[in-house]
């Protein structure tokens, strides 16, 4: 008897909101890109956990997609802070304020 | 019949167009004879319509041109109606302005504007006729504005002169302010009568309750002291002398300012609804009477002592409006019509004598110089002071007799106000053609001439008619005479006069001592002289301060609001308005603009925030 | 009362990962370097494996461990190295007003919303096993391989495209300007 899915659904969902403070918290790139991999394995947890409560695969299958994704993202997403730091040599979003009103 | 009524009113409309099409090349003659053919035309198409009228049985003949406002309950054709009152409102109109015209044809000879004079006239012709044939309310609104127009046209037709182009606003000013009287008695009538035309209104006259028809009296006695100068709107009648003596004998003599007392005439039935109206009526028309004639003894320019002369007796025309007299009001409007017209032009062959002097102070014995103008207007003097057997003697008395059968205190007033008339008219006669000659400088030692044919052979034919008018409506034949005629549109049928013999000739006799009277007192106090401060009171030459009175009351007042609107409302309040909202609109969106800090981070917040919100309506929904 | 409805080891399991994962993303937001920062991520990918295996994701637990923990959090500590900015960051000034206040608010709401959905409500509708009914074990790779290469195979060539595509674009965004190539070939 495996644990009840709604404990795997509150830690996601804990998980979840962890990324999301730090990723509003945090002024360098590369943390916030770190919290964002924090909230898509919080979705990836629920994903599966939906999964074992539906006893459907395809929940695993979407999750599988997720983690192809998020790699392409981060791959493309490090490229753009490598650039950006080669003007700036700060890795601060905070200085990328340049599209204001 | 339709075509000729048709053809009466738009002759002059025709001679209009074909002054006007023809261009600025057209000579004098031809234009002069264009103009006055067009209304002579029309002269004898209105005789040749009154033997068609009195031939037939029933004597309104309505002739239907084409539906002008179908709008809704309300149906106002263009339509004409012809009865007696508008046949002769006709005759003496067309008649008169045609010997005008002819008259016109002289006295601009010369003028640069020779052509423009001729257009305004016949198009003035054409408004009028319009007036008085109109069948319906909104047509004779037409009419009546189209003779205001033209009215300011022609005063302010020597526009280059301060004064005459402020006489020609303030003529059309005074109009429009009577009008408001005239269009709020067409919306109490449509109100109540649900109906326009004339013969519709008369039928269901009867049903108006005396609190309507009341207010729609004072209505329409507002829009005619408007345009007939009666107090408190005359003020403009005397400024409108600025205008060419032509235009005072046809306009502000014979028809315009008539044109008021046509109107309450023609809404007759809606009088007899009103007792308090028609007392306001004859106490406005008596007050006039004798202020305006008080006035007129002190005026120094012979135009402007004719020109309250009028406003005196239209004064006595609104007088027999009021007490019902309604006959006699238009018998008086054409016997005057014939004197006052005829006035107009011998005072305008005596300054076209004079090279344009105007001033009586600069005239006199002229008796020997002018054979023709002499004559002529020592006739017109005779009738409009009252002296038998002229015209002028049995239309007055007509009306001082069925006022004293009504309204005994303005028969007085009316007495009072025939003494000074024959005292005014005596001095001016004797100021003008008697006495010492004033004029040497003014005419640089030469002696005045006679006028041209085409000015005296009017004053001839106007003389005749000033003399023999009276047989129009003797009072002892009365069913062929003009109140026979005219009594049956009023609804009265035609029954012998209501005075005993006895108290007709004594009326007469006492008309007679009061001519006979003002006539000695002229004559006393004006051989010799030519100025007499005690006899020439200035309150009386300043119109009584009337028109001090009302620019100290309207005129600075409004002028001040005018300005303070311009300076302080019109920038802060309006424009501020206007550019508030676009400042507004600045400002508040310079501070939405903060909002875009440029700071991912906060767009992320927002998102979050976003989200927050999403959640909590939905549990808040679960629940 | 739990120990009795539910096998201990089930717990124990839960447990871990629960702790593995909230150390590590408690570590992630807070820590001044970002190598530590890194290594935290780790942790919590390791304990998000855990929670797979436990809930017979098996293949998808080896792939976290092998992609997520090997390749993506190895890419990162390149970055981290290559630009140098293994330094400690300021992190105890906030230059935004409000910023934390809010962010904190926003992020409780939104988590006390979600779990108050979750207990208060049987929101598991969906109709069961559409694909295919779960094989625990040995099979599960068999099913997952069959159920990627035959219902979902448009996406999964999407997502080969995509690889394809970032791998591109990252080559082009990192490479430096080729300024002086004229003289550097001329020399």
């Amino acid at each position: 008897m495996n644990v009840p899915a709604s404990w795997y659904l509150v830690l996601a969902a804990v998980l979840f909101g962890v990324g999301a403070f730090g990723l509003l918290t945090r002024r360098s790139a590369l943390i916030m890109f770190m919290c964002l991999e924090l909230m898509l394995n919080a979705v990836n947890l629920t994903f599966v956990t939906f999964s074992r409560t539906l006893s459907d695969i395809s929940g695993q299958a979407s999750v599988f997609f997720v983690m192809v994704v998020a790699a392409a993202e981060v791959t493309v997403g490090l490229g753009i802070v490598v650039a950006v730091f080669r003007r700036r040599s700060s890795t601060s979003v905070d200085e990328l304020s340049e599209l204001k009103g | 019949m339709a075509h000729v009524a048709t053809l009466i009113l738009l002759m002059p409309l025709v001679g209009f167009f074909a002054v006007v099409m023809n261009g600025a090349g057209l000579k004098e003659r031809f234009v002069g004879v264009i103009a006055t053919g067009a209304v002579a035309v029309s002269f004898v198409l209105s005789v040749v319509a009154l033997v068609l009228l009195l031939h037939h049985s029933n004597r309104e003949i309505t002739v239907r041109l084409f539906d002008w406002i179908p709008v809704g309950t309300l149906h106002v054709p263009a339509a004409l109606l012809v009865d007696p009152l508008s046949i002769t409102m006709c005759l003496f109109v067309t008649g008169v302005s045609a010997l005008i015209h002819l008259y016109s044809i002289g006295y601009m000879r010369g003028e640069k504007d020779f052509r423009k004079f001729f257009l305004y006239l016949n198009l003035f012709v054409f408004s009028m006729l319009l007036l008085v044939l109109a069948n319906n309310l909104p047509l004779t609104f037409v009419g009546w504005e189209g003779v205001g127009a033209c009215s300011y046209w022609l005063v302010s037709y020597y526009f280059t002169r301060d004064s005459a182009a402020s006489a020609g606003k303030k003529a059309f000013l005074y109009n429009r302010v009577g009008d408001v009287g005239l269009l709020l008695a067409m919306f109490l009538i449509f109100g109540h009568a649900h109906t326009l035309t004339y013969l519709n209104v008369f039928h269901v006259a009867g049903t108006l309750s005396p609190t309507v028809a009341t207010l729609t009296v004072l209505a329409l006695l507002l829009g005619a002291t408007g345009k007939s100068a009666q107090i408190p709107l005359f003020n403009w009648l005397p400024d409108a002398m600025e205008g060419p003596t032509p235009v005072s004998a046809l306009i502000h003599a014979a028809t315009m300012v008539t044109a008021g007392v046509y109107l309450l005439v023609r809404m007759s039935p809606v009088l007899t609804m009103s007792p308090d109206g028609r007392a306001t009526i004859a106490i406005i028309g008596g007050a006039t009477a004798f202020v305006a004639a008080t006035i007129a003894t002190a005026q120094k320019d012979i135009k402007k002592v004719l020109a309250f002369s009028t406003v005196s007796q239209i004064g006595y025309m609104v007088l027999a409006v009021g007490v019902g007299a309604y006959s006699a009001a238009i018998f008086l409007m054409v016997a005057h019509a014939f004197y006052k017209a005829l006035l107009f032009l011998g005072a305008g062959s005596v300054i076209h004598s004079l090279n344009g002097e105007q001033d009586l102070r600069k005239m006199g014995g002229l008796q020997k110089y002018l054979p023709l103008t002499f004559p002529t207007f020592l006739v017109a003097w005779l009738s409009i002071s009252g002296i038998p057997p002229f015209s002028g003697f049995f239309a007055k008395g007509d009306v001082l007799t069925k006022v004293f059968e009504h309204n005994k205190p303005l028969w007085v007033l009316g007495v009072l106000t025939a003494i000074l008339t024959a005292y005014y008219m005596s001095r001016l006669f004797v100021l003008t053609f008697r006495g010492t000659e004033r004029f040497r400088e003014v005419t640089k030692g030469h002696d005045p001439h006679e006028s041209p044919w085409v000015m005296t052979l009017p004053l001839v034919v106007l003389a005749v008619l000033s003399v023999l008018g009276g047989l129009l409506n003797l009072p002892w034949a009365h069913s062929s005479s003009l109140a026979g005629f005219l009594d049956p549109t009023f609804g009265f049928v035609p029954a012998v006069a209501t005075s005993s013999t006895v108290a007709l000739w004594g009326l007469a006799l006492v008309d007679v001592v009061a001519a006979v009277l003002g006539l000695l007192a002229a004559f006393s106090i004006w051989r010799g002289v030519s100025e007499s401060p005690r006899f020439e009171s200035s309150f009386f030459e300043h119109v009584w301060h009337w028109d001090d009175f009302y620019d100290d009351v309207i005129g600075r007042p409004l002028t001040r609001a005018a300005q303070y609107s311009d300076d302080v409302i019109e920038p802060k309040v309006l424009d501020g308005a206007v550019t508030g909202v676009a400042v507004a609109t600045r400002r508040s969106a310079e501070g939405l603009r903060k909002v875009q800090s440029g700071f991912v981070r906060q767009y992320a917040l927002a998102m979050v925030l976003g989200v927050a919100v999403i959640i909590v309506y939905l549990v808040a929904k679960v629940h | 009362m739990v120990a009795a409805t539910y096998a201990v080891p089930a717990i124990l399991v839960f447990v871990t990962s629960a702790l593995l994962i909230l150390a590590g993303a408690v570590g992630v937001i807070s820590v001044k370097n970002p190598v530590h920062a890194a290594i935290c991520l780790i942790m919590t990918l390791f304990g998000v494996a855990v929670a797979f295996v436990a809930q017979s994701a098996d293949f998808l637990a080896a792939v976290q461990i092998i992609v997520y923990a090997g390749a993506i959090v190895v890419l990162f500590l390149f970055v981290i190295m290559f630009l140098g900015v293994d330094r400690n960051m300021h992190v105890s000034v906030e230059p935004l007003v409000g910023q934390r206040a809010f962010a904190a608010a926003g992020v409780v709401i939104t988590v006390a919303g979600l779990i108050t959905l979750m207990a208060t409500s049987h929101w598991v509708t969906g109709a069961t096993s559409v694909t295919g009914k779960l094989v625990t074990g040995n099979g599960n790779v068999k099913q997952l391989g069959t159920a990627v290469f035959t219902t979902y195979l448009f996406a999964f060539e999407a997502t080969a495209a995509l690889l394809i595509i970032a791998v591109v674009g990252a080559v082009l965004l990192a490479r430096r300007e080729r300024a002086t190539t004229e003289e550097e070939v001329n020399a």
